[in-house]
């Protein structure tokens, strides 16, 4: 087993740290190193919703005034010991962050910007019901008379050892994250969040679970603070020092890491510390947000990514190299052994559909993309969706696979009316789709890419395993050897068949493809019109929209037309095509 | 809660539309930018208040009429303004970086302004503070109207100037999609930089109106940023109307608030309202 070494540098970090307070050193390091773990904390901790998923919460204030004056009133009013208030402090932090949070984030257009400055907003709310009741009403809670649990020798030993362990806990529920589903998930809604909940990340709940773990983390570090400063007010709580500080240390330090919210922390709280004497806080503030500018406009991904980028220019192969070097190989894939043994057994049942739409209408404000369409796909077949432009065939791809919610109608697949779920439960039900413009995850891996439909499609493979899965899928399109380059450096013709590795990769039942030849080679589009035969033999029954002719033909069972939002005509390709009304709506009425 | 006499409720009313009325102001340039060209300025707080202590320096300490500070103010600012984009322009920010970054500039000017004058409390004593039109049993504070006036002629002047100029036809143009408005051979980068260079005027604008009417204090910067915002985000991005209206009723629904409750409750006001809104009308913002 491979020794994870970040960990095991974290562990023994943390251990020489522990023994610090015991050395009897002047009380001034324990203050100084308690100032830098409390900021790792709120750094690393906001850099968990807000890092990874790109969503700035300048709330980050509001959750730690939460904690601070859940444990004055708790400790400092009603005398419960100090330790006890602190679960106490995440929880109430963590419900007012979900309670904000579930409000916040049903808006659809409620995207960044909007949340940075809604969360700045409770930041000051919250002051004002602090300021206007009993909570605290006005001259602020006084915390001197709290007993102080002895973890050290001394007092401010003691609060160093709690600061230091909650530091501890919070990288590694940071790093956890980042290794986990969730923080895949995460980054891919940082990148493009409509297209994570297609491909089955139930986005709002993750990013609701992510705000609640960040919140609860800036409450205890809020309730440690609030006993370590003895005397709380609501105006020296609930300002914008903290979501200034903590952007601005994540920022620096990369907010894509897992450590670098912790190493902005250390590298500002030593430089604030430095660069201002105990009563020039003007200065501090002034260098904070020049800081805050530079490292905007300058580092806009942080030190560690810089630094992670060069490491990864240095070992991955170059994109260009690879190009050469598959076109040189005689290409003859096999499919990955998921392939071979299908969970859904191919029935070419042609009597029992998988998908039946019936009456499916969507409109955008006046305009009426889909007027009432009906249309059966049945189980193992491929079907072709013609029309021409405007016809409505994007349209229903994307009311089906749950990008657009239809305004009427029923959508039943596999036995059940999927037409008012969430995306997400639709991909997680078995249905996948490409996109006509591919709309990869930009900052993800060629191979993450693939491996977030794994983990979160039909397939529901754990993250290991999806990775795996992944490099054989990438083989199977033809991708073999770009699995750690960044989307951004394939060509066209990569970027389609990416797309299709995707959706491969979450093992759908219904493939939807929407126009993924569109813009190939014609040898390019042989080998798509291979691939996608082959995905139809091991059993996945495909819808899909094209303008090629040669591919539907060559490849459709059946063919449905649309025109200006309904059915104009259904059955085999060639008889299809023969009909007058088909040919009026593809050519324009003969006038000769 | 005891029911307040119908004078006091049409005082606090008149004095809820002229708050309202600075809200929609300093909106106006900070919805503009952030409508048409996409860029969330912050540091219009941070100029606003600059312009509001170097009116107060200007006036209490050299004796300039404040109005006439405004001959100094709209162009410095204007200046400002155009500085300010000019640096976002170069390293293509995006709207979320520039919301980061002005935040930054704005605690550098929050510090600049602390170094100068102090975090105490300066209050404007000008020739019009305590100046009063009365009407009937209602008091009319002669600053407040004053910036009503302003805030009327500048939001309608714009509005005027956005829908029937040729200039306020290519920002529109350019807002709605700047490439397709440069194919059709208009100057992104030059209207970029009038525009914020008349949104860094309209904050001096409207920091000379602060300095006429309220008390200033550095870290109070930040409590207009929640409230402003609502004004914009109520009004709509881009409109040069919107952020008056939408401030207008934020400022009579804080103002009855305070009426019927406890004036410390207001900035609750706006908050519950914008919340509102989101709930309502989703597609709206």
């Amino acid at each position: 087993m491979r020794v994870d070494r970040p960990l095991v540098a974290l562990v023994a970090g943390a251990a020489v740290l522990f023994v610090v307070p015991f050395l009897g050193l002047p009380a001034f390091y324990d203050s100084f190193l308690y100032l830098v773990f409390h900021w790792i904390v709120l750094a690393t901790s906001w850099n968990i919703l807000s890092g990874y998923s790109g969503y700035f919460s300048f709330g980050h204030g509001a959750f730690f005034g939460a904690g601070v004056y859940t444990t004055a009133v708790l400790a400092g009013k009603q005398d419960v010991p100090f330790l006890y208030t602190l679960p106490a402090a995440a929880v109430v932090a963590a419900a007012l962050a979900v309670g904000l949070g579930a409000i916040v984030f049903r808006v659809r257009s409620v995207r960044g910007e909007l949340f940075a400055l809604l969360t700045l907003a409770v930041t000051f709310v919250l002051s004002t019901i602090v300021l206007n009741t009993p909570i605290d009403g006005g001259p602020g809670v006084y915390l001197s008379a709290v007993a102080i649990p002895k973890l050290a020798p001394t007092v401010s030993g003691s609060f160093y050892v709690m600061a230091l362990v909650l530091a501890f806990a919070t990288v590694l529920v940071a790093r956890g994250i980042q290794r986990s589903r969730l923080g895949l998930a995460l980054f891919a809604i940082h990148d493009d969040e409509d297209a994570a909940e297609v491909m089955g990340v139930p986005t709002y709940r993750y990013k609701l679970t992510a705000l609640g773990v960040s919140a609860a983390l800036a409450g205890v570090a809020g309730g440690i603070q609030a006993v370590f400063v003895s005397y709380v007010t609501a105006n020296g709580t609930f300002n914008i020092t903290v979501p200034l500080t903590v952007v601005l240390m994540s920022i620096l330090g990369g907010t894509r890491h897992w450590a670098g919210p912790a190493l902005g922390a250390t590298a500002i709280t030593i430089l604030l510390y430095v660069s201002t004497a105990a009563d020039q806080a003007v200065a501090g503030k002034a260098i904070v947000g020049a800081v805050l500018v530079m490292a905007v406009l300058l580092l806009p991904e942080g030190i560690l990514s810089r630094f992670e980028r060069r490491q990864a220019r240095a070992k991955g192969t170059p994109a260009a190299i690879v190009h050469a070097m598959a076109g040189a190989a005689s290409s003859s894939p096999h499919a990955p052994a998921e392939l071979a043994n299908v969970r859904h057994t191919v029935s070419n049942d042609s009597t029992k559909p998988l998908l039946s739409v019936r009456g499916a209408q969507k409109s955008f404000h006046a305009l009426r993309a889909l007027q009432g369409v009906d249309l059966d796909v049945f189980e193992g077949e491929i079907l072709g969706v013609l029309g021409p432009n405007g016809s409505g065939k994007s349209t229903l791809i994307n009311v089906i696979s749950g990008h657009y919610r239809a305004d009427a109608g029923t959508i039943v697949f596999a036995g059940e009316n999927i037409a008012r779920w969430p995306a997400h439960r639709i991909a997680r039900a078995g249905i996948a789709r490409t996109y006509q413009i591919p709309r990869p995850f930009a900052h993800l891996t060629v191979r993450d890419n693939v491996a977030l439909t794994a983990i979160f499609g039909n397939a529901a493979l754990s993250r290991d395993t999806a990775r795996d899965t992944a490099h054989r899928w990438l083989e199977f399109t033809e991708l073999s050897g770009l699995d750690h380059v960044r989307p951004g450096d394939l060509n066209l013709h990569e970027t389609k068949f990416l797309e299709l590795a995707r959706a491969l990769a979450a093992r759908p039942r219904l493939l939807l493809l929407d126009e993924v030849l569109s813009g190939l080679t014609p040898t390019e589009i042989d080998e798509a019109v291979g691939l996608i035969r082959r995905i139809r033999d091991a059993g996945t029954t495909v819808v899909f929209v094209e303008h090629v002719m040669r591919a539907i033909t060559a490849l459709s069972d059946r063919i449905v037309v649309l025109d200006q939002g309904r059915v104009l005509a259904h059955g085999k390709a060639a008889e299809v095509m023969a009909r007058d009304d088909v040919a009026v709506a593809y050519l324009g009425t003969a006038h000769a | 809660m005891t029911f307040p006499s119908a004078t006091l409720l049409a005082q606090s009313a008149l004095s809820g539309v002229f708050i309202g009325a600075l809200y929609g102001l300093l909106g106006l340039g900070l919805g503009l930018t952030w409508g048409l060209l996409h860029i969330i300025n912050l540091a219009h707080f941070g100029f606003a208040f600059l312009a509001a202590y170097l009116c107060y320096q200007l006036a209490s300490v050299h004796g300039v009429d404040p109005l006439a500070t405004l001959a100094l103010i709209m162009p410095l600012f204007f200046v400002a303004g155009v500085a300010l984009q000019f640096l976002l322009e170069r390293f293509r920010v995006s709207p979320l970086n520039s919301l980061l970054a002005t935040f930054g500039v704005t605690a550098i000017i929050e510090a600049a302004i602390q170094g100068v004058w102090t975090a105490d409390f300066r209050k404007l004593e000008s020739v019009y503070a305590g100046q009063k039109l009365q009407i009937g049993e209602l008091f009319v504070p002669i600053p407040e109207l004053m910036t009503l006036l302003v805030a009327l002629v500048l939001s309608f002047g714009l509005w005027a100037a956005m829908r029937y100029t040729d200039l306020g036809r290519a920002m529109r143009a350019l807002a709605a999609d700047a490439p397709m408005a440069a194919a059709f051979g208009i100057n992104r980068s030059a209207h970029a930089i009038l525009l914020s260079g008349v949104c860094g005027a309209l904050a001096g604008i409207a920091g000379v109106c602060l300095a006429l009417g309220f008390t200033l204090t550095p870290s109070q910067i930040y409590a207009w940023i929640g409230v402003v915002f609502a004004a914009v985000m109520l009004g709509g991005l881009g409109s040069a109307l919107g952020p008056l209206v939408a401030g207008i009723i934020i400022g009579l629904s804080e103002a009855i608030t305070m009426a019927f409750a406890s004036p410390s409750w207001a900035p609750i006001v706006s908050f519950t309202l914008l919340i509102v809104l989101l709930l309502l009308r989703p597609a709206r913002t």
